[in-house]
Protein backbone atom coordinates (compact mmCIF):
# COMPACT_ATOMS: atom_id res chain seq x y z
CA UNK A 1 0.00 0.00 0.00
CA UNK A 2 1.39 3.42 -0.89
CA UNK A 3 1.55 6.25 1.62
CA UNK A 4 -1.96 7.65 2.07
CA UNK A 5 -2.05 11.01 0.20
CA UNK A 6 -4.74 12.24 2.60
CA UNK A 7 -2.07 12.45 5.30
CA UNK A 8 -1.02 15.87 4.00
CA UNK A 9 -2.22 18.52 6.41
CA UNK A 10 -3.31 16.02 9.03
CA UNK A 11 -2.77 17.10 12.64
CA UNK A 12 -2.38 14.52 15.36
CA UNK A 13 -3.54 14.94 18.97
CA UNK A 14 -1.03 16.26 21.48
CA UNK A 15 1.28 13.71 23.07
CA UNK A 16 1.01 12.85 26.74
CA UNK A 17 2.98 15.34 28.86
CA UNK A 18 6.71 14.57 29.01
CA UNK A 19 8.51 15.71 32.12
CA UNK A 20 12.04 17.04 31.63
CA UNK A 21 13.69 15.47 34.65
CA UNK A 22 17.28 15.99 35.80
CA UNK A 23 17.86 12.27 35.22
CA UNK A 24 16.58 12.37 31.62
CA UNK A 25 18.62 15.49 30.76
CA UNK A 26 21.71 13.95 32.33
CA UNK A 27 21.23 10.66 30.46
CA UNK A 28 20.61 12.44 27.16
CA UNK A 29 23.52 14.87 27.59
CA UNK A 30 25.86 12.01 28.51
CA UNK A 31 24.66 10.02 25.49
CA UNK A 32 25.43 12.87 23.05
CA UNK A 33 28.86 13.31 24.64
CA UNK A 34 28.18 16.71 26.19
CA UNK A 35 31.14 18.27 28.02
CA UNK A 36 28.88 19.21 30.93
CA UNK A 37 26.18 16.55 31.35
CA UNK A 38 25.06 18.20 34.59
CA UNK A 39 23.95 21.45 32.91
CA UNK A 40 20.35 22.45 33.64
CA UNK A 41 19.76 23.33 29.98
CA UNK A 42 18.75 20.37 27.84
CA UNK A 43 20.94 19.60 24.77
CA UNK A 44 19.83 21.21 21.46
CA UNK A 45 18.57 17.88 20.12
CA UNK A 46 16.65 16.93 23.28
CA UNK A 47 13.24 17.88 21.74
CA UNK A 48 13.62 14.75 19.61
CA UNK A 49 12.18 12.93 22.66
CA UNK A 50 8.91 14.84 22.13
CA UNK A 51 9.12 14.55 18.34
CA UNK A 52 9.63 10.78 18.68
CA UNK A 53 6.53 10.44 20.88
CA UNK A 54 4.53 12.39 18.31
CA UNK A 55 5.96 10.37 15.40
CA UNK A 56 5.05 7.16 17.21
CA UNK A 57 1.38 8.19 16.92
CA UNK A 58 1.79 8.78 13.19
CA UNK A 59 3.71 5.55 12.59
CA UNK A 60 1.32 3.44 14.68
CA UNK A 61 -1.70 4.54 12.63
CA UNK A 62 -2.42 1.81 10.04
CA UNK A 63 -4.35 4.23 7.79
CA UNK A 64 -1.12 6.05 6.87
CA UNK A 65 0.18 3.21 4.71
CA UNK A 66 3.64 3.72 6.22
CA UNK A 67 5.71 0.59 6.84
CA UNK A 68 8.11 1.38 9.66
CA UNK A 69 10.92 -0.80 8.33
CA UNK A 70 10.95 1.32 5.16
CA UNK A 71 11.29 4.64 6.91
CA UNK A 72 14.62 6.46 6.75
CA UNK A 73 15.31 9.67 8.63
CA UNK A 74 16.29 12.15 5.93
CA UNK A 75 16.51 15.52 7.69
CA UNK A 76 16.00 16.98 11.13
CA UNK A 77 15.70 20.54 12.36
CA UNK A 78 14.96 22.21 15.67
CA UNK A 79 14.01 25.83 16.19
CA UNK A 80 13.53 27.07 19.73
CA UNK A 81 12.08 30.20 21.28
CA UNK A 82 13.75 29.52 24.62
CA UNK A 83 16.04 26.91 26.16
CA UNK A 84 14.41 23.76 27.47
CA UNK A 85 15.35 23.28 31.11
CA UNK A 86 14.95 20.72 33.88
CA UNK A 87 11.44 21.01 35.32
CA UNK A 88 9.71 21.74 32.00
CA UNK A 89 6.70 19.62 31.12
CA UNK A 90 6.38 19.35 27.36
CA UNK A 91 3.78 18.18 24.89
CA UNK A 92 4.06 17.85 21.13
CA UNK A 93 1.49 18.33 18.39
CA UNK A 94 2.46 16.88 15.05
CA UNK A 95 1.20 18.04 11.67
CA UNK A 96 2.14 16.55 8.32
CA UNK A 97 3.14 19.72 6.50
CA UNK A 98 4.54 18.41 3.22
CA UNK A 99 4.57 15.28 1.08
CA UNK A 100 6.28 14.76 -2.21
CA UNK A 101 7.33 11.90 -4.42
CA UNK A 102 11.02 11.10 -4.67
CA UNK A 103 11.17 8.41 -7.34
CA UNK A 104 9.17 5.51 -5.91
CA UNK A 105 9.55 6.85 -2.37
CA UNK A 106 7.63 9.53 -0.50
CA UNK A 107 9.27 12.38 1.38
CA UNK A 108 7.08 13.34 4.30
CA UNK A 109 7.66 16.41 6.46
CA UNK A 110 6.35 16.15 10.02
CA UNK A 111 6.40 19.31 12.08
CA UNK A 112 5.91 19.02 15.83
CA UNK A 113 5.10 22.11 17.87
CA UNK A 114 6.48 21.64 21.37
CA UNK A 115 4.71 23.51 24.17
CA UNK A 116 5.42 23.93 27.86
CA UNK A 117 2.94 23.43 30.72
CA UNK A 118 1.63 26.99 30.25
CA UNK A 119 0.88 26.23 26.60
CA UNK A 120 3.67 28.49 25.35
CA UNK A 121 5.48 27.27 22.24
CA UNK A 122 9.11 26.55 23.13
CA UNK A 123 10.29 24.65 20.07
CA UNK A 124 9.41 23.33 16.66
CA UNK A 125 10.91 20.00 15.67
CA UNK A 126 10.79 19.13 11.99
CA UNK A 127 11.55 15.69 10.62
CA UNK A 128 11.75 14.71 6.98
CA UNK A 129 11.11 11.00 6.57
CA UNK A 130 11.87 9.12 3.38
CA UNK A 131 9.35 6.32 3.08
CA UNK A 132 10.08 3.55 0.61
CA UNK A 133 7.38 1.66 -1.21
CA UNK A 134 6.81 -2.01 -0.50
CA UNK A 135 8.33 -4.33 -3.08
CA UNK A 136 5.88 -5.59 -5.65
CA UNK A 137 4.71 -9.07 -4.68
CA UNK B 1 28.40 42.56 24.87
CA UNK B 2 30.38 39.77 23.25
CA UNK B 3 32.50 40.55 20.22
CA UNK B 4 30.97 38.85 17.19
CA UNK B 5 33.29 36.33 15.52
CA UNK B 6 34.51 36.85 11.96
CA UNK B 7 32.81 34.96 9.17
CA UNK B 8 35.05 32.03 8.22
CA UNK B 9 36.66 31.79 11.66
CA UNK B 10 37.17 28.30 13.06
CA UNK B 11 35.34 27.86 16.38
CA UNK B 12 36.31 24.30 17.26
CA UNK B 13 37.53 20.98 15.96
CA UNK B 14 36.96 17.71 17.69
CA UNK B 15 37.24 14.00 16.99
CA UNK B 16 34.95 11.66 18.87
CA UNK B 17 34.80 7.90 18.95
CA UNK B 18 31.45 6.16 18.84
CA UNK B 19 31.46 2.55 19.96
CA UNK B 20 28.58 0.12 20.38
CA UNK B 21 28.51 1.19 24.05
CA UNK B 22 27.69 4.78 22.97
CA UNK B 23 24.93 3.42 20.72
CA UNK B 24 23.39 1.47 23.61
CA UNK B 25 23.58 4.52 25.83
CA UNK B 26 21.92 6.72 23.21
CA UNK B 27 19.19 4.10 22.69
CA UNK B 28 18.44 4.09 26.42
CA UNK B 29 18.48 7.89 26.74
CA UNK B 30 16.41 8.59 23.62
CA UNK B 31 14.10 5.58 23.56
CA UNK B 32 15.15 4.68 20.00
CA UNK B 33 15.72 0.95 20.32
CA UNK B 34 15.77 0.15 16.60
CA UNK B 35 17.90 -3.00 16.36
CA UNK B 36 19.85 -1.72 13.32
CA UNK B 37 21.77 0.35 15.88
CA UNK B 38 22.57 -2.64 18.09
CA UNK B 39 22.39 -5.98 16.33
CA UNK B 40 24.73 -6.78 13.42
CA UNK B 41 22.49 -9.64 12.23
CA UNK B 42 19.45 -7.38 12.01
CA UNK B 43 21.46 -4.59 10.34
CA UNK B 44 22.85 -6.95 7.68
CA UNK B 45 19.40 -8.45 7.09
CA UNK B 46 18.13 -4.93 6.42
CA UNK B 47 20.77 -4.53 3.73
CA UNK B 48 23.03 -2.27 5.77
CA UNK B 49 26.84 -2.63 5.81
CA UNK B 50 26.74 -3.26 9.58
CA UNK B 51 25.49 -1.68 12.79
CA UNK B 52 25.01 2.04 12.17
CA UNK B 53 24.91 4.94 14.60
CA UNK B 54 21.57 6.66 15.20
CA UNK B 55 21.55 9.71 12.94
CA UNK B 56 20.26 11.61 15.95
CA UNK B 57 23.30 10.54 17.98
CA UNK B 58 25.64 11.93 15.33
CA UNK B 59 23.54 15.09 15.11
CA UNK B 60 23.46 15.46 18.90
CA UNK B 61 27.19 14.91 19.34
CA UNK B 62 28.17 17.10 16.36
CA UNK B 63 26.65 20.23 17.92
CA UNK B 64 28.47 19.84 21.25
CA UNK B 65 31.48 22.00 20.27
CA UNK B 66 28.96 24.80 19.59
CA UNK B 67 27.23 24.14 22.93
CA UNK B 68 30.62 24.61 24.61
CA UNK B 69 31.30 27.83 22.67
CA UNK B 70 27.85 29.19 23.61
CA UNK B 71 28.39 28.30 27.30
CA UNK B 72 31.55 30.42 27.27
CA UNK B 73 29.85 33.59 25.97
CA UNK B 74 29.00 36.36 28.42
CA UNK B 75 25.36 37.07 29.29
CA UNK B 76 23.79 40.44 28.57
CA UNK B 77 23.55 43.14 31.27
CA UNK B 78 19.94 42.01 31.81
CA UNK B 79 21.02 38.37 32.14
CA UNK B 80 20.08 37.19 28.64
CA UNK B 81 22.33 34.30 27.75
CA UNK B 82 23.67 33.22 24.38
CA UNK B 83 21.43 30.55 22.94
CA UNK B 84 21.19 28.11 20.08
CA UNK B 85 18.01 29.18 18.29
CA UNK B 86 18.08 26.74 15.40
CA UNK B 87 19.91 23.58 14.38
CA UNK B 88 19.29 21.49 11.30
CA UNK B 89 21.00 18.71 9.35
CA UNK B 90 20.50 16.34 6.46
CA UNK B 91 21.47 12.73 7.07
CA UNK B 92 23.53 12.11 3.97
CA UNK B 93 25.59 9.04 4.90
CA UNK B 94 25.47 6.35 7.56
CA UNK B 95 28.13 6.01 10.25
CA UNK B 96 29.05 2.33 10.43
CA UNK B 97 30.14 1.36 13.93
CA UNK B 98 32.57 -1.54 13.98
CA UNK B 99 32.13 -3.98 16.88
CA UNK B 100 35.77 -3.59 17.96
CA UNK B 101 37.00 -0.27 16.56
CA UNK B 102 33.81 1.72 16.75
CA UNK B 103 33.79 4.74 14.45
CA UNK B 104 35.72 7.98 14.52
CA UNK B 105 33.68 11.08 13.76
CA UNK B 106 35.44 14.36 13.06
CA UNK B 107 33.63 17.64 13.71
CA UNK B 108 34.76 21.05 12.49
CA UNK B 109 32.72 24.11 13.49
CA UNK B 110 33.25 27.27 11.45
CA UNK B 111 31.47 30.60 11.38
CA UNK B 112 29.39 30.62 8.20
CA UNK B 113 27.69 34.00 8.47
CA UNK B 114 27.31 36.85 10.93
CA UNK B 115 24.31 39.18 11.07
CA UNK B 116 25.44 42.32 12.87
CA UNK B 117 21.88 43.61 13.19
CA UNK B 118 20.19 40.58 14.77
CA UNK B 119 23.47 39.32 16.30
CA UNK B 120 22.69 35.85 14.95
CA UNK B 121 25.81 33.86 14.11
CA UNK B 122 25.47 30.92 11.75
CA UNK B 123 27.89 28.13 12.53
CA UNK B 124 28.50 25.54 9.82
CA UNK B 125 29.48 22.05 10.89
CA UNK B 126 31.55 19.72 8.75
CA UNK B 127 31.05 16.22 10.08
CA UNK B 128 32.98 13.34 8.59
CA UNK B 129 33.48 9.64 9.27
CA UNK B 130 35.89 7.47 7.27
CA UNK B 131 36.75 10.68 5.38
CA UNK B 132 33.23 11.10 4.06
CA UNK B 133 30.71 13.75 5.02
CA UNK B 134 27.89 12.22 7.04
CA UNK B 135 25.77 15.28 7.76
CA UNK B 136 24.77 17.70 5.01
CA UNK B 137 23.88 21.36 5.43
CA UNK B 138 24.58 21.08 9.17
CA UNK B 139 23.93 24.61 10.40
CA UNK B 140 23.51 26.05 13.86
CA UNK B 141 22.13 29.53 14.51
CA UNK B 142 23.27 31.18 17.72
CA UNK B 143 21.85 34.35 19.25
CA UNK B 144 24.84 36.18 20.73
CA UNK B 145 24.17 38.81 23.43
Amino acid sequence: MPVNPELLGRAFPATAPIEVTAASVHAFATAVLASDPDASIAPPTYPIVVQQAALDELLADPSTGIVLSRVVHGEQRFATTRDIVIGDVLTGELTVTAMRALGPATMLTAETVVRDAAGEQVATATSVLVIGEEDAA
Amino acid sequence: MNALPESGASLAERTIRLTRAELLRYAAASGDHNQIHQDETVALAMGLPGVIAHGMLTMGAAVQPVVDWVAGLKPDADGTRARIVEYGVRFTRMVVVDAVEGAEVHIAAKVGAVDEGTRIVRVDLTVTAAEQTVLGKAQVRVAVP
